[in-house]
């Protein structure tokens, strides 16, 4: 691994009686993106201000590019904040934005001036030094905020969901150029977002936070592929969860029932003993849909179903399906073929999946979820 | 035809009958009795109407070193009160705005008000209590024996200028307060996040950003000082030489109505040449500062 650019040890933060960060240890190699992902009130917010400066740690360190960070306040560490709403200077120009931090150092005029065209130039927004900040659109704001930070050349760049006041359409051209932007500077960037699909498209690893801790630390494949527990497993990706009692364990194999008696197979990510409490997830792109049996890949347990309704989404289009035993509602994607675009409601169909691609971990430990 | 016509007129009408009552206070109380005041101080005879077109009672103001003089310390003074309400008023407006959360500052608020509820003369009175030579102030200060004997607090310019910025300060703090207020917080943490001091982040963010609210808050304490008269009369005594007393004496003891409705309008002149000169300074609009003061 490449030398850290950033690196906590066992931080801890406490708001009163609520334990906002539990003691989180974590790195980020030089020049990569890494992504902090988590539901809102996880306490990834107060992660990234603690790291930016803005809050101290109760316990542990942290520490920016091998330096120790205590008691170094926010505009002495070498660090820069994208923020949620951007908060670029309203009272200044574009220019002016950008070359704020510049000033601060003691920048002459003609050096910032000619610093900050060429950053602006460098996000391809050349020429827009004098203009105000509310003659630009929303994703030209984006931004200037990213060069009002990168201009000051720091270790590390944090983003508190930049993207999240962008409408849809805006948010998805913008993921591309943050990714692009991060490979052009080769800074290291640390993203906070509660959006899956960000954290998924942009980043070198991400972290996935849930009530003050790190659920898993992975590459995106991994979060996606092999979920270390099943917050991480029902929070990145679209995933169908069912939960039910391990009725047999084979290996890895863990057959599971539901409390109305639907029998399935899954891939066990964590100790599982017969008669536990577990839930399963199963991709929708993982189960094969099938008008026979006899279409289904042979080997595999067969599961039936009828159709609810038809999701249609271009690529992504879904069937929504409930399965027969159960009546527990699956979604299942379907092939670009075409083959099933004349689904209809309350039609019979047979689906399969194999086990491996389903996950599955105990359940206990987890407060609020098991039914029974 | 009518039945179009009908509801233009009584829409227009309504909005004549809206406005009446504001239109007819400014007709009625300050127009008509400043177009009165204006004739009086052009006319050459003192009190009585009677007289042609002159300049004179203008020419004594200018005549006499006592009158300007006067005008010019009443100027001096309320720009330094007002710059000093500015200072002190504006930490107390951060606290409100700033540090201050939901019911303290709500408390604090009510605090700055509270003095607003006793009339100004009741409460300049009770600064007379505490500064006057037999008052609680320099009694207490001979008692833990910083001064041999009572000394006398009252009639000094500074007890002026301490009853005129005790009197200004709710009229800065309020427009600095809103002005504050709408000062999102992760301006003044992206300024300290680039690397800004603390001075330099007031200096760059916070000033520019509450510049129409300062400007406001200046326009309203400079205007009610220049025209105050309870406050500088009764701390500053013989000594006070207020403008707004020269007038008095004009009107009540000379009874020369002229020369007082002369005077009247040099204030006016004067004040309203300070507040553009205040905004050309400041930068800002008259539109600007009142619309969001």
């Amino acid at each position: 691994m490449q030398q850290a650019d950033l690196t906590a040890t066992s931080v801890v933060k406490r708001f009163g009686d609520h334990l906002a960060v539990d003691s989180i240890s974590f790195e980020v190699a030089r020049g990569s993106f890494f992504s902090i992902l988590g539901p809102s009130g996880c306490g990834k917010t107060t992660l990234l201000r603690m790291i930016a400066g803005f809050l101290e740690p109760d316990q542990g360190e942290i520490a920016i590019g091998g330096l120790n960070m205590r008691a170094v306040p926010p505009n002495r560490r070498p660090v820069n904040m994208v923020f949620q709403q951007l908060a670029l200077f309203p009272m200044m120009s574009v220019g002016e934005n950008v070359a704020y931090g510049l000033a601060r150092r003691g920048a002459g005029r003609a050096e910032r001036a000619a610093k900050a065209a060429a950053m602006l130039e460098r996000v391809g927004l050349a020429g827009a030094a004098d203009k105000r900040v509310d003659q630009l659109s929303g994703g030209q704001r984006q931004r200037v905020a990213i060069a009002r930070s990168l201009v000051l050349e720091p270790t590390l760049l944090l983003l508190d969901e930049p993207l999240g006041a962008l409408d849809l359409k805006l948010r998805e051209h913008m993921k591309i150029e943050l990714k692009q932007l991060q490979a052009e500077f080769g800074t290291t960037f640390v993203y906070i977002t509660h959006d899956q699909s960000e954290a998924l498209v942009l980043s070198d690893r991400v972290g996935v936070m849930n009530r003050g801790r790190f659920e898993q630390i992975g590459s995106p494949q991994d979060l996606y592929y092999r979920p270390a527990s099943a917050f991480v497993a029902g929070f990145v990706g679209d995933n169908n969860r069912i939960e039910g009692r391990a009725v047999a364990v084979d290996g890895a194999t863990v057959t599971l029932e539901t409390a109305d008696g639907w029998r399935l197979h899954a891939r066990r990510e964590t100790a599982v003993a017969a008669g536990d409490a577990v839930e399963a997830f199963v991709r929708p792109e993982a189960a094969t849909l099938a008008r026979e049996r006899a279409q289904l890949p042979p080997g595999q347990s067969v599961h039936e179903g009828v159709v609810d309704s038809l999701l249609f989404d271009g690529a992504k289009s879904a069937v929504l399906l409930r399965e027969s035993r159960s009546r527990r509602e699956i979604r299942i994607a379907l092939p670009q073929t075409g083959q099933f675009a004349d689904l209809r409601h309350g039609e019979a169909v047979f689906f399969s999946f194999d086990p491996e691609r389903a996950t599955c971990f105990a359940a206990a430990g987890r407060g609020g979820n098991g039914r029974g | 035809m009518t039945g179009r016509a009908r509801p233009a007129l009584s829409r227009r009408l309504g909005t004549w009958l809206l406005m009446a009552p504001a239109l007819s206070w400014i007709g009625l109380l300050i127009v008509l009795p400043h177009a009165e005041l204006a004739m009086l101080s052009l006319k050459a005879g003192s009190g009585a109407p009677q007289g042609g077109f002159s300049l004179a009672q203008y020419r004594t103001f200018f005549d006499e070193p006592e009158y300007w003089h006067t005008f010019v310390r009443t100027a001096w003074m309320s720009a330094l009160a007002t710059f000093l309400t500015l200072c002190f008023a504006f930490p107390v407006a951060w606290v409100i705005a700033k540090v201050a959360k939901g019911r303290a500052a709500a408390w604090l608020f009510l605090a700055c008000m509270i003095p607003f509820w006793i009339s100004e003369t009741v409460r300049t009175l009770g600064w007379m209590i505490l500064l006057r030579q037999s008052g609680v102030l320099p009694m207490l200060l001979t008692r833990i024996g910083l001064t041999a004997a009572p000394v006398e607090l009252l009639y000094h310019d500074s007890t002026i200028m301490i009853g005129l910025i005790y009197t200004s300060m709710l009229f800065m703090i309020v427009p600095l307060v809103s002005s504050l207020q709408s000062l999102d917080d992760a301006l003044i943490e992206a300024a300290y996040d680039l690397g800004a001091s603390g001075p330099t982040v007031l200096r760059t963010i916070v000033i520019p950003h509450a510049a129409p609210g300062m400007t406001a808050g200046c326009i309203i304490v400079f205007m009610l000082t220049l025209g105050n008269y309870i406050t500088p009369t009764l701390l500053g005594g013989k000594n006070s030489e207020w403008f707004t007393e020269q007038i008095y004496t004009q009107f009540i003891t000379r009874f020369n109505w002229g020369q007082g409705a002369a005077f009247g309008f040099l204030l006016l002149a004067l004040s309203t040449a300070m507040v553009l000169v205040g905004l050309r300074l400041s930068g800002q609009r008259f539109a600007d500062v009142m619309g969001r003061g």
